[in-house]
C-alpha cells in the first residue's frame, strides 16, 4: 500500500511469528538517524568478535545504510541480489576488516521498503540459514519506525537502542521505545548513549527515560517495560577520525576512550546475549 | 553559415546573423566553439517570444550572450508556459531532492495534489479560453497561499501538486484547507459579462520520516487522498494520518526537565568539556 503500514494490525507486531533462532539476533536501531547507529552496530561487531564471537552484521536499513561507507567495504554482490535470484546468499557475505561478516542490502532495496508478504518470507528465510552459522546476529535497522524497521526488530530477541543527549534524539528514542514496548511487547530495550560529555550522563538520560516511561507508559501496563542501559560512548574526536578515514575505532585508534567504551558494552553484550540464548 | 534550413530565420532579427563568427571560448583554446557554427535560430526565436528575456548582444560578450540563452533555456524547460508555474519535469526534480533529504533528515515534508472540480464543465460551457483563464486565476492563488520555499507545479491538466517542506504535521490540514478557501473565494472574470467561480479538491500525504520513498509512492498516496476528497464530495481536503507516537508535551517536559531546572552552569560547563577535550585530542 504504502511505504509505511498502519503497525496495530501489522503482523511486524508480533515478534514470535518472526524468527525461530532470534535468541542469538540484536537489533541496533535509534529513534533518529545520525546518532551513530551504524557506527556503534560495526565498531561493536569488531569488538564481539575480537572476543572471538562469529559475528554477522545484516544492514536491516534498506536501501538506506551506511554500513559500507563506514567499513570501506564494497562489495558487488548484495542481498538485493540474493533477493532477486542472481547471486547465492554464501556469495552476499563479505569478511569485514574487524574479523566479522557483514551482509549489505545494496541500494536496490530501496524499492522493498514497501515490505511486501513476500519480501518480509524472503528475508525470515534468509535470517532463519543465516543465523545458525554465528553466535550474535546485528542488525543494523533504520532510524524511526517505519515498517521496515519494526519488522527487522522483530526478527531480533534484544533491542540495542542509540541515541545521544541532544533533545531531539532523546524524543525520537523516546517516541521509538514507546512503539516497541506497545507493538512488540517489547519487556526490555538496551541503551547506549551515544556523545556523552561527562561519565554518568548516559546513565542519568536513561534513568530519566525509564521514569517518563513508567510515569506515562508502565503505570497502566501488565508488561511493564523495562531499559537497561548498556553503556555511554564519550564524545571523543578519534571518533570522528576513525569515520574520516573509514576505519573501525579497533584500526584507527584502540586505545581512545570512545574505543575502550564500545570494548565494555561488547562484553555486557556477550553476556546478556549467550545467557539468554543459552 | 546558419543556413540550416531546419532554423526558422525569418523569425529572428537579421542583424544577429552577421555577429555569427564570435567565438564562444578563448582563441587559445584549440576546442574553441565559434557562434556562427551553432544553430541558435530556434532557441533565439524561443526566447524572444518571451517579452521579458532580453538577450544580450552577441558582439559585446559572446559568453554572456550564450549563458543568456542556455539560461533561458533552462527556465523554459522547467516552467509551464500557460500558468508560470514549475512543469512536471521540474516538479520531480524537486520531489526526489526533498526523498533523499528525508531519507535522512526526517524533516517532515508534505506532498498536496489538487484537481479542479468539474474543470471539463468550464472548458464545455465558457470555450477554452475561459479555462485558460481559470488555471492563471487559480495557479497565482495557489502560490499566493504558499511559502515562498514551497513550490507549486502544474501536474498537467487541471492537476496541480505543491511541495511545502518543513511543514509540521499539524500545519498541513491548515495550509491545504487555507488553498480550498482561498481558490473557491475568487472570482474569476471570463468575459466581460461573464465571472465564473470553481472549487478545488486536495489529497496530502507526508513523506514518510527516515524512508526513502519513491516519487511514484508519494505521489499515489497523495492521489489516493484526492481520489477520497472527490468522491467525498469534492471542495474538500484529505491528508493521509500520519501513524507514529505523538510525544506529549507533558511528556517532553519531564524528558527535558533536568536540561530546565537542573544547574544553569552545568550545561555550558559540559560544552566547554568536549571543547577542551576535543582540543586536547586534536593537538
Amino acid at each position: 500500500m504504502s511505504e509505511v503500514s498502519n503497525p496495530p494490525q501489522d503482523d511486524t507486531a508480533d515478534p514470535v511469528l518472526a524468527l525461530k533462532s532470534r535468541s542469538k539476533v540484536i537489533a541496533v536501531t535509534s529513534g533518529k538517524g545520525g546518532v551513530g547507529k551504524t557506527f556503534v552496530s560495526a565498531n561493536l561487531a569488531s569488538a564481539l568478535a575480537k572476543r572471538g564471537l562469529r559475528v554477522l552484521v545484516l544492514d536491516a536499513d534498506l536501501g538506506l545504510a551506511n554500513l559500507d561507507v563506514v567499513l570501506n567495504l564494497y562489495p558487488k554482490i548484495t542481498l538485493h541480489d540474493v533477493f532477486t535470484g542472481k547471486s547465492k546468499l554464501e556469495d552476499a557475505i563479505y569478511k569485514a576488516p574487524g574479523g566479522f561478516s557483514v551482509l549489505l542490502a545494496g541500494s536496490g532495496m530501496v524499492e522493498y521498503s514497501r515490505l511486501a508478504p513476500e519480501v518480509r518470507d524472503d528475508f525470515l528465510r534468509i535470517m532463519e540459514s543465516l543465523v545458525p552459522n554465528y553466535d550474535i546476529v546485528l542488525l543494523d535497522t533504520g532510524a524511526g519506525i517505519s515498517d521496515v524497521v519494526l519488522f527487522a526488530v522483530s526478527m531480533a530477541s534484544e533491542v540495542l537502542l542509540v541515541a545521544t543527549p541532544e533533545p531531539t534524539a532523546l524524543t525520537d528514542a523516546y517516541a521509538t521505545i514507546k512503539v516497541l514496548g506497545a507493538q512488540q511487547k517489547r519487556q526490555s530495550i538496551r541503551v547506549v548513549i551515544n556523545q556523552v560529555s561527562r561519565t554518568g550522563d548516559g546513565t542519568a538520560i536513561t534513568t530519566q527515560l525509564q521514569q517518563v516511561l513508567d510515569r506515562f507508559v508502565n503505570k497502566d501496563s501488565e508488561h511493564p517495560l523495562k531499559l537497561i542501559h548498556m553503556g555511554d560512548i564519550p564524545a571523543d574526536t578519534a571518533v570522528r577520525q576513525a569515520i574520516m578515514k573509514r576505519q573501525l575505532l579497533a584500526q584507527a585508534d584502540p586505545g581512545c576512550p570512545a574505543a575502550l567504551s564500545i570494548t565494555q558494552l561488547a562484553s555486557k553484550v556477550e553476556s546478556a546475549v549467550i545467557k539468554h540464548g543459552a | 553559415m546558419g543556413k540550416d534550413t531546419s532554423c526558422r530565420a525569418r523569425d529572428v532579427p537579421a542583424v544577429i546573423h552577421r555577429h555569427y563568427s564570435y567565438p564562444v571560448a578563448s582563441a587559445t583554446d584549440s576546442s574553441v566553439i565559434r557562434l556562427g557554427d551553432l544553430r541558435l535560430d530556434d532557441a533565439r526565436a524561443l526566447l524572444e517570444h518571451d517579452p521579458s528575456s532580453v538577450l544580450p548582444a552577441p558582439e559585446a560578450s559572446p559568453v554572456e550572450y550564450m549563458q543568456t540563452i542556455l539560461d533561458g533555456l533552462c527556465e523554459l524547460s522547467l516552467r509551464d508556459p500557460l500558468t508560470g508555474l514549475s512543469n512536471r519535469r521540474h516538479f520531480n526534480h524537486l520531489l526526489n531532492r526533498e526523498i533523499e533529504a528525508v531519507a535522512r533528515s526526517g524533516e517532515s515534508v508534505l506532498l498536496l495534489i489538487m484537481d479542479i472540480d468539474h474543470f471539463k464543465k468550464v472548458n464545455d460551457t465558457y470555450g477554452h479560453h475561459a479555462g485558460d483563464l481559470v488555471l492563471q486565476a487559480v495557479s497565482k492563488c495557489l502560490e499566493a497561499c504558499v511559502r515562498p520555499m514551497d513550490t507549486v507545479s502544474r501536474f498537467g491538466g487541471e492537476e496541480f501538486a505543491a511541495i511545502l517542506p518543513n511543514c509540521p504535521a499539524t500545519f498541513g490540514p491548515v495550509v491545504a484547507e487555507r488553498i480550498r478557501e482561498a481558490v473557491s473565494e475568487l472570482s474569476i472574470v471570463v468575459s466581460p459579462t461573464e465571472t465564473i467561480h470553481v472549487t478545488i479538491s486536495i489529497g496530502g500525504a507526508f513523506a514518510p520520516e527516515w524512508v526513502r520513498s519513491t516519487i511514484e509512492l508519494w505521489t499515489e498516496r497523495a492521489d489516493e487522498q484526492l481520489y477520497r476528497a472527490k468522491s467525498a464530495g469534492r471542495n474538500r481536503v484529505f491528508i493521509e494520518e500520519q501513524h507514529g507516537v505523538a510525544v506529549s508535551a507533558d511528556e517532553k517536559g519531564m524528558l527535558f526537565g533536568h536540561l530546565l531546572f537542573g544547574d544553569p552552569a552545568s550545561g555550558d560547563a559540559a560544552g566547554s568539556a568536549v571543547t577542551d577535550s576535543e582540543m586536547n585530542r586534536a593537538y
